[in-house]
């Protein structure tokens, strides 16, 4: 129990980089996602072409070789930054396909005469998407993307295997220092982990309340 | 006592199963032929005594440490590491075969020893205080040293661990090593992935200035390229290792030095380490010595 009551500005660090990664993920995800979700939807084959192929292409890549790809392939065609900035690609094009999906859904549960009403009264296909279809759509989808989100969470602790100090690489440190605390940190960790996601949850919930009076 | 059903029931299960295919005729008698003779020899109720009896050991190792504890395509792991397993085996009267080897890594040899998941752990596991609380330490068996690895022409001209102020340097998250750079040359910036293959990369490709570990690591990092990469080769700390086994196992622990002992004397021990991690480090080494005792 000392072991973690003693390394608390440890856990913080960490916990608090395992936060940050999880915003500009999210952020990212998020933006890159709905221009995915658009190209799925759009009038231009190609554009839907492409969309599907990178939805189809990551989300059905693990994670670990997301990072692999990003972290030890770019620096082949000489991109380096930052372990932190790698690891903020890597999470955000992964989950972008997932983000892409819950969007997509939620832009075909808008009934088709939404979209057919505003391309008649003269509105292009962006001012269609951008002013009538997206606003309900993102409405209808806050509980999935509440759990695309809370799974980028737990999915930031990929990131502890590339050169990131985040909550998980915390854990690790403290591990090695105390061989006799090992559950008693493992088990601080996963409530770190719990904590942060029951936050999101409740943050998301009170999203939806917002969003649908109803 | 746990520790030791589960031995006997794996050995059990492995008559069983010997008994019941044809294919594996060499295992039963081994198994019963080999640990008969020796486990006379042993005092009645003594831990040898139940490990000779059961005909079986299950020791923790790494599976991924190039020299010590590495798990070819064939799937042996092979290494110094486990050489010595082998050894105190053979003393138990058990047979090569008959010794099951688990993976462990940093951070679960302590609770596996604590479980009674493994009888003992030779793993590249340094002794130290914290770790000597919870479980016990046989040995040492071998003295390695923190060392740094750098590009080929050391480029950033590093000497020594004073040298990596502001410098990337990688190492293993949880590791040892990792732990000496946080606090005894904090200045350093500490970059940490999970494996030391991943550091060796990421200092091919630039992205770290250096990679810290024992050295006996290293070398297997320059032996495997020498053109891309060099080692500092001036050890800056004394890394024991000692071979884990569960508290309160006095006696054991005493027997596992004698064996040491007995094969330092015999010849044995070099073997053991020219055949494996001599393959690279050309000096072989004395057993340290004096070991440093059982008592807690």
């Amino acid at each position: 129990m000392d072991a973690v009551l003693d390394n608390l500005d440890v856990f913080l660090e960490g916990f608090t980089t395992t936060v940050g990664l999880t915003l500009l993920a999210a952020v990212g995800a998020l933006i890159l996602g709905t221009l995915i979700a658009a190209m799925r939807v759009s009038p231009v084959p190609p554009l839907r072409w492409l969309g599907t192929l990178y939805v189809q292409a990551v989300r059905n890549t693990p994670l670990t070789v997301v990072f692999t790809l990003v972290v030890f392939g770019l620096p082949e065609v000489d991109v380096i930054v930052s372990f932190y900035r790698f690891a903020v690609i890597a999470l955000t094009l992964y989950t972008a396909a997932f983000v892409a999906e819950a969007v997509r859904s939620g832009i075909n549960s808008v009934a088709a005469g939404q979209a057919e009403a505003s391309r008649s009264v003269g509105m292009t296909f962006s001012q269609t998407l951008r002013l009538v279809v997206l606003p309900q759509a993102f409405a209808n989808i806050v509980p999935p993307l509440a759990s695309v989100f809370i799974a980028l969470l737990k999915n930031t602790s990929i990131a502890y295997a590339f050169g990131v100090f985040e909550g998980t690489q915390a854990m690790n440190r403290l591990i090695n220092d105390n061989g006799g605390d090992v559950i008693v940190i493992i088990a601080a960790a996963a409530l770190c982990y719990l904590v942060l996601a029951l936050l999101s949850a409740a943050a998301f919930n009170r999203l939806e309340r917002l969003v649908r009076p109803a | 006592m746990r520790a030791l059903r589960i031995t006997t029931l794996a050995a059990a299960a492995a008559l069983a199963l010997a008994a019941c295919g044809g294919g594996s005729d060499t295992a039963a008698p081994s198994a019963s032929g080999s640990a008969s003779p020796s486990a006379a020899a042993f005092a009645d109720g003594s831990r040898m005594k139940e490990l000779a009896d059961a005909g079986k050991i299950i020791v923790g190792t790494k599976f991924d440490q190039p020299l010590f504890g590495l798990k070819g395509l064939d799937g042996q792991p092979e290494g110094f590491d486990i050489e010595i397993a082998k050894l105190i085996a053979k003393k138990l009267g058990i047979a090569e075969d008959d010794i099951e080897f688990v993976e462990t890594v940093s951070a679960n040899r302590e609770p596996f020893l604590q479980q009674g998941k493994v009888d003992m752990v030779v793993a590249t596991y340094t002794i130290n205080d914290k770790r000597d609380e919870v479980v016990d330490f046989a040995g040492p068996y071998f003295e390695a040293g923190q060392d740094i690895l750098v590009a080929k022409g050391n480029p950033k001209d590093i000497k020594g661990p004073d040298d990596l102020t502001g410098k990337k340097t990688c190492s293993v998250s949880g590791s040892t090593p990792a732990s000496t750079i946080q606090t005894k040359y904090p200045q350093a910036e500490l970059v940490l992935f999970d494996t030391y293959t991943k550091c060796r990369d990421a200092l091919g490709n630039g992205q770290v200035d250096a990679v810290t570990t024992d050295n006996v690591i290293l070398s297997g990092y320059v032996d495997q390229a020498p053109e891309k990469y060099e080692l500092i080769g001036k050890p800056f700390t004394e890394e024991p290792y000692g071979i884990g086994i569960p508290e309160g196992q006095e006696e054991f622990c005493d027997f596992i030095n004698e064996t040491l002992a007995e094969a330092q004397e015999s010849g044995d021990y070099g073997k053991a380490f020219e055949s494996t991690a001599g393959e690279v480090i050309k000096d072989t080494p004395d057993l340290p010595t004096p070991p440093r005792g059982c008592d807690k």
